[in-house]
């Protein structure tokens, strides 16, 4: 396993990227950050930056407006990347499928410009914080 | 003519919710001018319910905001029940409350938590969400679900509750007020809060009726309106409690305003359940014959309004939709001018809009230059600015 | 006046205020319920009607809904009379196919700003007067002439 890859599973920073959700899923995001669940004793830590991050945690379908915003924001994340996308909208975008306005699942979106890009879904309305935890805990494994 | 700087803030933000856009136009430190663009969460719902039969409607407005999730079913029921011209069986109203109510709490506590981040009392994020999750148990075990209840339908309720159910609410909602408490007594009793927050962001009473907002900015700033009382629906008017108002259209108002509403959402809470009235919990509607109906209900944020016009068909024919975000946010344009860089976080927040600014902080000056700061800047200026306070004072 | 006003909870009375000021004015009024009045107005008196609710009644902007229907653009402004008075004055106009424009009222009170350009964008109404008509949900680069809130629309783009 290269430094690289080490520095990636011992401490995953995480961004935040709300596409367009219902805002539930982003609060049980940050309900992970708080008291009762605090990630950050795993190590797994919010960070304002794309830049600074080791996974996209995408909430919500994407629409018309942030697609374009959704790429630039992933091709702005430094290698290894991992997007995980949470609740049934960032899956197959659930009950919002078929409006005017939608663009696609969040996975169909980052296959777009980087087929090799690799995705974690997380099923629920919202994921409970625990389904949450377990996700990235399972794809760290994976990987 | 004095330089004038372009700041735009957004869309995307790290610690929030919905991804939103602002161009502050700057000169100096003080805001003159501002300009908003939403849209990056438009989910075209107003089509999509065309689509989609009665019932099937009321979940997709619940997924219209997670944190407003029983504000829409409960505005759409009324709207249908409008149309319908039948009333929920009083057991269903009662129940209706207690959920709306649970919401508000949970709903106020995660503002004051974001507030208390954004001039740099982190402590009060982590006490609040805390508090918060008592909030969530609760809702668990009425509902089933922490956040997106699924308890309405139009013409009453899809779960009734059980003895043990309603025993384990009323012991764990008494949880509730003593941190309440504890947070609007730091807050109120904290010399740095009344420097910080007084004075900054003021709404006079004659800009929140120009621009007809509604909830806690209007309560904040001196208006006595508050859907639940004016225009009485669910079991609002069967139980004792007080709109809190507060006159000077501050920050530090609107936030005592939430701060107050959480006690009284206890009371009525305990009231509701005490007095859980017994019957059936469904009024049984069959057919929506053709009309046009009205429902509102009072969500944390202010009012939500829904339309609903039917042709007699099983879907709607037309359902409009207005979050009480829509009405506020244009307002801090009145309330956003004539103030300090540090001071737009804040008062952003005052409103509660269903997100926050700050993410990605570009400085454009008027000659198209163009350097990125780094991120959460306004925060940071907000911290800064509570830090420098606090020294002025001693503390 | 408005003093006086807020203290009136009765339906009719506003009904009938309404109806002698402004006379052959007002098409057709409804009253389904105790809380909901419906009145119907031409569209270039609509602004005025809104106007007077607003300012004389206290009336408060709750929102207006553009509904479309086979014979063009339906508009409601939903006038929400609060202080214990429990009712809601829904104005009702039409905006009809052969021209679709109405004044604005945005221009002049605030609270009908946003609304407008929501109305503009999703029905293809145009507000005479509002200052500022860009896109408010939509995306920049949305095509003109495309409507999505329109019974005939479809995404083909």
């Amino acid at each position: 396993m290269s430094l690289k890859m080490k520095a990636f599973k011992k401490s995953i920073w995480v961004y935040h990227v709300a596409c367009s959700p219902c805002n539930n899923c982003d609060i049980e995001i940050l309900d992970l950050l708080t008291p009762r669940f605090d990630v950050e004793r795993f190590g797994i830590l919010l960070v304002g930056s794309p830049r600074h991050a080791d996974a996209l945690l995408v909430t919500g379908m994407v629409n018309r407006l942030s697609k374009p915003r959704l790429i630039e924001v992933y091709l702005q994340t430094p290698r290894p990347r991992v997007v995980f996308a949470f609740g049934s909208c960032g899956i197959s975008t659930g009950i919002f499928a078929g409006g005017y306005n939608t663009e696609g699942p969040v996975d169909k979106v980052i296959h777009e410009v980087d087929p090799e890009g690799v995705i974690v879904y997380v099923p629920g309305c919202p994921p409970r914080p625990e389904a949450m935890i377990d996700a990235i805990v399972k794809a760290l494994k994976a990987i | 003519m004095k330089k004038k700087t372009v700041i735009p803030i957004g869309p995307y933000h790290p610690l929030l919710e919905e991804p939103e856009f602002f161009i502050l136009y700057v000169d100096g430190e003080t805001v003159v001018d501002m300009d908003v663009r939403i849209g990056y969460n438009h989910r075209a719902i107003e089509k999509i319910v065309e689509s989609k039969t009665w019932d099937q409607d009321t979940f997709v407005v619940e997924r219209i905001c997670g944190i407003c999730s029983t504000s829409h079913p409960f505005a759409y029921v009324q709207a249908v029940e409008d149309v319908a011209g039948i009333e929920a069986p009083p057991r269903a109203q009662y129940i209706r409350t207690i959920i709306a109510e649970l919401e508000r709490i949970h709903s106020h506590l995660l503002w004051v938590g974001l507030a208390g981040h954004f001039i740099g009392y982190n402590t009060v994020f982590m006490w609040a969400w805390k508090c918060r999750e008592t909030i969530l148990d609760i809702s668990e075990k009425l509902t089933g679900n922490r956040n997106h209840y699924a308890m309405f339908k139009p013409g009453g309720v899809r779960r009734d509750f059980n003895d043990e159910q309603i025993e384990y609410a009323l012991k764990r909602i008494e949880e509730v007020w003593k941190p309440n408490e504890l947070i609007t007594n730091a807050i109120l009793d904290d010399p740095v809060m009344h420097a910080r927050l007084k004075g900054v962001g003021v709404l006079s009473t004659e800009d929140a009726i120009a621009y007809s907002v509604v909830g806690p900015t209007a309560r904040g700033s001196n208006l006595d309106w508050d859907v639940r009382r004016d225009h009485p629906y669910g079991a609002y008017d069967k139980v004792k409690w007080d709109v809190c108002v507060q006159p000077d259209g501050d920050v530090f108002s609107k936030a005592v305003v939430r701060l107050l509403e959480n006690f009284e959402s206890v009371k009525i809470i305990r009231q509701c359940l005490e007095n859980l009235p017994d019957g059936p919990i469904d009024a049984e509607l069959s057919e929506v014959p053709p009309g046009e109906g009205i429902g509102i209900h009072e969500a944390p944020r202010g009012e939500v309004f829904h339309y609903v016009r039917s042709d007699g068909s099983n879907m709607p024919y037309r359902h409009k939709v207005r979050a009480p975000t829509f009405m506020n946010l244009p307002s801090f344009k009145a309330s956003c001018i004539g103030e300090e860089i540090a001071d737009v976080a804040l008062i952003t927040a005052s409103i509660d809009p269903c997100y926050c600014c700050t993410e990605r902080v570009g400085v454009v000056d008027k000659s198209g230059n163009r350097s990125t700061l780094k991120e959460a800047d306004l925060i940071k200026l907000s911290q800064e600015k509570t830090e420098l306070i606090r020294k002025k004072l001693g503390k | 006046m408005i003093d006086r006003i807020k203290e009136q909870k009765d339906p009719n009375f506003y009904i009938n205020d309404i109806k002698e000021r402004f006379g052959d004015k007002i098409l057709d009024t409804a009253h389904p319920r105790h809380s909901r009045i419906y009145i119907l107005v031409d569209k270039k008196d609509a602004p005025e009607v809104v106007k007077y609710i607003f300012y004389e009644y206290a009336g408060r902007h709750s929102i207006s809904s553009g509904v479309d229907t086979p014979d063009g653009v339906e508009i409601l402004y939903h006038m929400a009379l609060d202080n214990q008075r429990n009712i809601f004055i829904n104005v009702k106009t039409l905006v009809p196919r052969e021209d679709f424009r109405i004044e604005s009222i945005g221009k002049d009170i605030p609270a009908f700003d946003w609304i407008e350009r929501e109305i503009h964008e999703l029905f293809g109404v145009e507000f005479v007067g509002h200052p500022d008509m860009r896109h408010l949900l939509l995306a920049d680069d949305w095509p003109d002439g495309k409507y999505p809130m329109r019974k005939d629309f479809r995404r083909d783009f």
